[in-house]
């Protein structure tokens, strides 16, 4: 047991006197919980419209003006002609345009149907489909307005009225800043580690280790245990920051929070150093953690809700560990769950835990 | 005199290529054992066996009273090991270096403070105590490396081309180290490129392509085959090597 004191005392030194991993540590959370929030996001804002006014009348006004007003619009300048909103989306100034045709006003107070046509730029798919249904249901809300205006009862007003749980505001930043949370520690936790004892192989020091009477497991656990304190400080970081700039507190405990927070930081370190220890050079484990870490943001449900994917890939999906910490992470954010409600998951990490600790203790080898 | 290691039809092969070739010998305790050869002959690979860095194919040996096939952690406490790349951490300073390998072998607290004192007095190191190991020129890094790997006082100590790269001057006191750590009943298995280092070894083995081609003192070696120094015999012995470096 003295013998873990001494290389401890080494791990803190060397990652204390490097040059850039302590800087790293404070800045990376900062910068992505103060970037990525506002970027990491599916809502689609500022589609840029060209409304080609053909009926240039009281009511039209009233519907662009409706348009403007919505927010999610950035509009274009008015043109002339079908071609000339054409042009706007082929130069890129245009997302959707959508004519009004001409005799809008006088058809409509007439009775006869009318007919108005959007068109929409689906290069960016997500941008143009979003943005052609809230146009529409803008539209339908007008049509709407106009019937009750004339007191026509028949006008569909309003048929549906969605009450949105947990997320009342649909703020997609609360969504996210959970999943950036785990970005960050698969970064920080998972890459720090898969670079350290492959870097001791490449310098040569490994040998002298080696050579030496140290037990695998109190090398393996003198190099976990820093990364483990790593993983919470930086965590406790992005907790704060979420706190701070975006007022997002957790509905649910921080206990059970950090419960899976540290769960999750030693599986991911785990991870690290047996990737590092099957590494004979820090190139060979930088791409093998890539690859991890391509794997568990994009397939651990972080973006991509798990139940809506195919069903062999649901499996692999559960056998990813993010993906339990995410479940933990987000229930306690916004529905304020507790351990009692999430014990599967918990269950599903500690177990991730224990594996890959063990994993890097049996993958480190003394003798070749 | 008692033998401290004895190695019996060591083998070591990779795939198709035999690095050591049934090799067998023994090194009597306190003895400058010299192990020669070129480039590729062997001599780091069979040292790495010795010492439980790398698992022997086939052939027996036991190091320190311990089987190197079976007992290689025990082996660990009672010996010291140099590698040809310099190992120690160049980002810890001399004396964090000295205190994390002697509490890696066990060695307490007081007892640390007390010889990390005496070592550096003896090498005249005491205004290098705080410097960063990098910073040290390359011969006194040799030293340092060498003072840390008998640290722990243990029974052998392996040293492979410990002097490599270092100057004349160094590389004397360097050998006076040796002797005098000798001195202090400390078996020594060195490996080494230069020949006149070779004449201060008690006795010498000479690999040539995996296998050991001729064992004896300096002086009996020379004798047999008609030269004067050490230096001719290598050549002697080494022109009919299949290996190239």
């Amino acid at each position: 047991m003295a013998r873990m004191g001494f290389l401890l005392e080494k791990e803190f030194k060397q990652f204390i006197r490097n040059a850039l991993l302590p800087k790293l540590v404070i800045m990376f959370p900062i910068l992505v919980m103060l970037i990525m929030p506002w970027v990491a996001t599916m809502e689609v804002k500022n589609v840029a419209v060209t409304v080609v006014d053909n009926d240039r009348t009281q009511l039209s006004h009233r519907l662009v003006d409706k348009i403007a007003a919505s927010g999610y619009f950035d509009m274009q300048p008015l043109v002339a002609g079908y071609r000339a909103g054409e042009q706007d989306i082929s130069t890129g100034r245009a997302d959707i345009v959508i004519e009004i045709p001409q005799g809008m006003e006088r058809n409509i107070e007439s009775g006869q149907n009318v007919a108005l046509q959007i068109s929409a730029n689906a290069v960016d798919g997500m941008k143009g489909g979003i943005g052609s249904n809230y146009l529409v249901s803008i539209i339908n809300d007008f049509v709407a307005e106009l019937g009750a205006d004339r007191g026509d009862e028949t006008a569909p007003a309003g048929a549906l009225s969605v009450l949105y749980l947990y997320n009342p505001t649909l703020n997609y930043r609360f969504f996210m800043i959970p999943a950036l949370m785990i970005i960050l520690v698969i970064t920080i936790g998972g890459f720090l580690p898969a670079l350290n004892i492959v870097s001791e192989k490449e310098i040569g020091t490994i040998e002298q280790i080696n050579v030496s009477p140290v037990r695998k497991w109190e090398f393996i656990l003198a190099k976990l245990i820093p990364y483990w304190i790593m993983g919470v400080v930086i965590f406790s970081l992005a907790l704060l920051l979420a706190y701070w700039i975006y007022g997002l507190a957790p509905a649910g405990s921080l206990l059970t929070i950090y419960a899976a927070a540290v769960l999750f930081t030693i599986v991911m370190s785990g991870v690290g150093l047996i990737v590092s220890n099957y590494s004979s050079t820090m190139q060979q484990s930088m791409f093998i953690m890539f690859f991890f870490a391509v794997l568990f943001i994009l397939m651990c449900g972080l973006f991509t809700p798990v139940a809506s994917m195919p069903a062999w890939a649901q499996v692999i999906a559960s056998l990813l560990p993010p993906r339990y910490f995410i479940e933990i992470l987000r229930s306690v954010y916004l529905k304020g769950s507790g351990i009692a409600e999430l014990y599967e998951q918990f269950l599903f990490l500690a177990g991730f835990a224990v594996l890959f600790s063990v994993g890097a203790v049996l993958s480190y080898q003394k003798r070749g | 005199m008692d033998s401290v290691i004895k190695v019996e039809e060591l083998t070591k092969r990779f795939g198709n290529f035999t690095a050591v070739d049934h090799i067998s010998f023994s090194v009597q305790r306190g003895e400058i054992f010299g192990f020669l050869g070129a480039n590729g002959a062997g001599k780091t690979t069979a040292m790495r066996m010795l010492c439980g860095l790398s698992r022997p194919t086939s052939g027996r040996g036991m190091v320190a009273g311990y089987d190197i096939e079976t007992q290689y952690e025990d082996i660990k406490n009672n010996i010291g090991y140099m590698s040809q790349r310099f190992s120690l951490y160049e980002d810890l300073k001399v004396w964090e270096n000295i205190r994390l390998f002697g509490g890696i072998y066990g060695v307490d607290e007081k007892e640390i403070k007390h010889r990390t004192d005496e070592l550096l007095a003896e090498l005249h190191f005491e205004k290098e105590r705080n410097a960063y190991v990098k910073s040290l020129p390359l011969g006194w890094k040799q030293k340092l490396a060498f003072s840390v790997a008998i640290f722990h006082r243990p029974s052998i100590v392996f040293l492979d081309e410990p002097t490599g790269g270092v100057d004349p001057a160094t590389r004397r006191q360097f050998w006076e180290m040796i002797y005098a750590a000798a001195e202090q009943g400390i078996t020594i298995f060195v490996t080494t490129h230069y020949m006149d280092e070779a004449e201060y070894c008690n006795r010498v083995s000479i690999m040539v392509d995996g296998r050991i081609d001729a064992l004896d003192t300096p002086r009996r070696l020379k004798s047999e085959f008609g030269a004067t120094t050490m230096d001719e015999v290598f050549r002697a012995l080494a022109r009919h090597a299949g290996r190239k470096e």
